[in-house]
């Protein structure tokens, strides 16, 4: 492990996390289709869980690994609940495009 | 023994009054009757044996009935002080109260509300009880308003006559603002000495404690006479009492002539000690006294109403007693009350009987001749009629009098004007003998058809008040005194009047007055046969007699016209202000809210963005602002 960090520094890889992470969020802010932000919001969560990872291994405590294993059980069950409702809104609407889903207008 | 007989004395007309009220319609219209007239016989009784205990003994009785208000060093007590005043008021209260229950048994035997009527009579009669009897101000003040209510409940009886219920509510309104002069002097009198009981309010003031501020005294005096000027009906407060005669005939002959209306002469004569430290209010009260006494006779001169004359003269009686009063003559005040109480019932009565027999009818001009179909009417009220007017022997001759005695030794001015008011006095009674009793009828011929003598249960009690007013006087005959020695521990520095060459001049000139108004009003009603003419057609003096000196009128302009503007300015600017700026609040908030609600426009993408928005630019002030 350390190796690898030795090899290619810990500050790269928060390079690469704040660079997924802000893919993720232009994915959220420009794309329309649900499934395409949906994607978006799992980017962004890898880049949290990766950078975890590089300060866990920067800081030799494996908690911060653990956590990441929550954090992914957590992601798996909010992407079954998440594609279960966008599967219920195709049926209801015919498309998952966000600016045709205004019914939550106060 | 003494405690129980004192609840029975209170509270009879109170279990009256909640069985007929709750009840009454179950024990038919006689039935109803015959329990408010028992409860107040329970009354009386209990008030005799009291007044016989009270009257050999001496000695007053204060019984204790609970703890009321209890704050620090201030409490007050539910007593009931039977003293002699107290009692002496009890047995005319209760007395008449009970003969006027039994008259109208048959007089409103014909009304479909009889038993609300007795119920609210019955309540009367408790609350005067509690007025006389109460040992402290507050339980005065309690039988005060509630005798005030009475009057208001019983002058708006027949409801449905939109004229009775405005009687009703002028009554109510003027006796507030004399009730307001009367709260304010028991505040007054609170603060001063800690104390409202009597007993130990005079110990107070004879100890010397009040002395120190003469003053507050003297305000506290004016603020009670105003109070009493509301419910005795005296200048500027009197108008009510007129009008008050819209009422039932029984209620006025107790509530509006023997017994509420002398609610202010007791209370003054309860708190003499009180007025004694204050000349100066003594003066006022013997001054509206007398011009009382003189402009409410005026206008009765002229009044065509059988009950608005019996109504005016109440109140020129009235006046003369707080001259009286303001003389500081407070047990002749007293005789005058009671002697006025018999002769002032039977009157109304009598007129309650006539107009009994001439089915409604109370204008005079119609009336006429009545003496042969109503012998005992005639006769009872004759007696009376010479009463009031000071006729020797009978009650009204000693105790007017003694008033007039009293105000010749204390300023001539006023003897002058109070024997005017009496000869007055003694004319307008005869006019409304001469109009009703005598000549011929006046009437249609289906009433002079109908015309007949009233039944027992009327006139019974005409004949026992008539034999009163007859021989009331001798209660307090001069060189007798009976009622000065019975009322004697009361005041201080009481001297009888004897019997010496003025008082008998002053008996004769009082005297001869009084066959002067009846000369007059003989002269002009039988020698020369008139008939007051018809309202539209009186000129001049007469005209403004009439008009009751357009008092009424100048209450309107000057006090009510200016509160209803006022209210009226209140509520086209004042309130409209108000409620604006109210208003403005609320469109103020609800354009705020117009303009957030385009946010919420159910487009993800921009919430999202919104979203994102903020939460870079609270990470920004973190680490960035901070």
């Amino acid at each position: 492990m350390e190796t690898i960090l030795k090899e290619i520094g810990v500050e790269t890889y928060l390079y690469l996390s704040a660079l997924l992470f802000s893919i993720g969020v232009f994915g959220i802010l420009l794309r329309r289709n649900a499934i395409v932000m949906f994607m978006s919001i799992e980017i962004m969560l890898n880049a949290v869980n990766m950078m975890l990872v590089a300060f866990s291994t920067y800081h030799q405590d494996a908690s911060g690994q653990v956590f990441v294993f929550f954090s992914m059980a957590v992601a798996a069950a909010e992407v079954a609940v998440g594609l279960a409702i966008l599967v219920s809104i195709f049926r209801n609407h015919g498309s998952v495009d966000i600016d045709n889903l205004k019914n939550l207008k106060g | 023994m003494e405690t129980s007989l004192v609840l029975l004395l209170l509270l009879a007309p109170f279990v009256g009054f909640l069985s007929n009220v709750f009840l009454g319609k179950q024990f038919g219209r006689t039935g109803s009757g015959v329990l408010g007239t028992l409860a107040v016989v329970a009354s009386f009784i209990a008030t005799v044996i009291f007044f016989m205990q009270v009257n050999s003994t001496k000695e007053a009785i204060n019984i204790h009935l609970f703890d009321w208000i209890a704050m620090g060093k201030f409490s007050i007590g539910f007593d009931i002080l039977l003293d002699q005043l107290s009692l002496l008021w009890l047995m005319f209260v209760t007395g008449i109260g009970a003969l006027i229950h039994l008259y109208s048994i048959s007089y409103m035997h014909d009304d479909e509300n009889t038993h609300k009527f007795f119920s609210y009579l019955n309540l009367f009669v408790f609350f005067m009880i509690m007025l006389v009897a109460g040992s402290n101000l507050l339980i005065m003040f309690i039988g005060w308003e509630g005798v005030g209510l009475c009057s208001y409940l019983l002058i708006g009886f027949w409801y449905k006559n939109q004229d009775y219920n405005d009687a009703a509510k002028k009554a109510f309104i003027m006796n507030r603002i004399g009730d307001l002069g009367f709260l304010i002097g028991i505040f007054i009198i609170g603060y001063l000495f800690n104390t409202l009981d009597f007993v130990a309010l005079k110990q107070a003031i004879l100890a010397g404690n009040g002395t120190a501020n003469l003053a507050l005294i003297g305000t506290a005096a004016l603020c009670l006479f105003i109070g009493a000027s509301g419910k005795s009906a005296q200048i500027p407060l009197y108008t009510w009492l007129p009008d008050a005669m819209a009422g039932p005939t029984p209620v006025s002959a107790l509530i509006h002539a023997a017994t509420m209306v002398t609610a202010g002469i007791f209370m003054i004569t309860r708190l003499n000690f009180l007025f004694e430290l204050a000349p100066d209010v003594k003066m006022i009260i013997a001054v509206v006294g007398v011009f009382t006494a003189l402009v409410a006779a005026a206008i009765g001169l002229v009044q065509n109403d059988i009950k608005k004359v019996l109504a005016y003269s109440t109140v020129s009686q009235l006046g003369l007693m707080f001259l009286a009063l303001g003389l500081g003559a407070y047990e002749v005040a007293v005789f005058h009350v009671i002697t006025h109480a018999f002769f002032k019932a039977c009157l109304f009565l009598g007129s309650g009987s006539v107009i009994h027999a001439l089915h409604g009818e109370q204008d005079m001009r119609n009336m006429g001749g009545l003496r042969k179909a109503m012998p005992v009417t005639f006769i009872t009220m004759l007696i009376s009629t010479l009463a009031i007017s000071g006729i020797f022997p009978f009650a009204g001759f000693w105790s007017k009098d003694e008033i007039l005695l009293t105000a010749f030794h204390g300023n001539t001015v006023l003897w002058v004007l109070g024997s005017i008011a009496s000869i007055m006095t003694a004319f307008y009674m005869f006019r409304l003998m001469f109009l009703t009793f005598f000549g011929e009828f006046r009437g249609t011929e289906e009433q002079k058809h109908h015309l007949h003598e009233s039944p027992a249960l009327i006139t019974v009690p005409l004949i026992v008040l008539a034999v009163l007013a007859a021989i009331g006087g001798a209660i307090n005959l001069p060189g007798n005194n009976w009622l000065n020695h019975y009322l004697a521990p009361l005041f201080k520095g009481h001297e009888a009047h004897h019997l010496d060459n003025t008082a008998y001049m002053l008996m004769g000139i009082a005297t001869v007055g009084a066959l002067i108004g009846i000369g007059i009003a003989y002269s002009m009603y039988i020698s020369k046969k008139q008939v007051p003419e018809a309202d539209d057609k009186v000129q001049g003096l007469h005209k403004v007699l009439a008009n009751k000196f357009y008092l009424d009128e100048i209450y309107m302009a000057v006090i009510v016209k200016p509160i209803y503007a006022l209210a009226k300015f209140s509520r086209d600017y004042i309130e409209k202000g108000l409620s604006n700026i109210v208003f403005g609040f609320g469109t103020v908030a609800d354009g705020l809210a117009l303009q957030g609600k385009k946010m919420q426009n159910g487009n993800i993408g921009f919430y999202l963005f919104a979203f994102v928005f903020g939460l870079c630019s609270i990470v920004y002030y973190l680490f960035f602002v901070r």
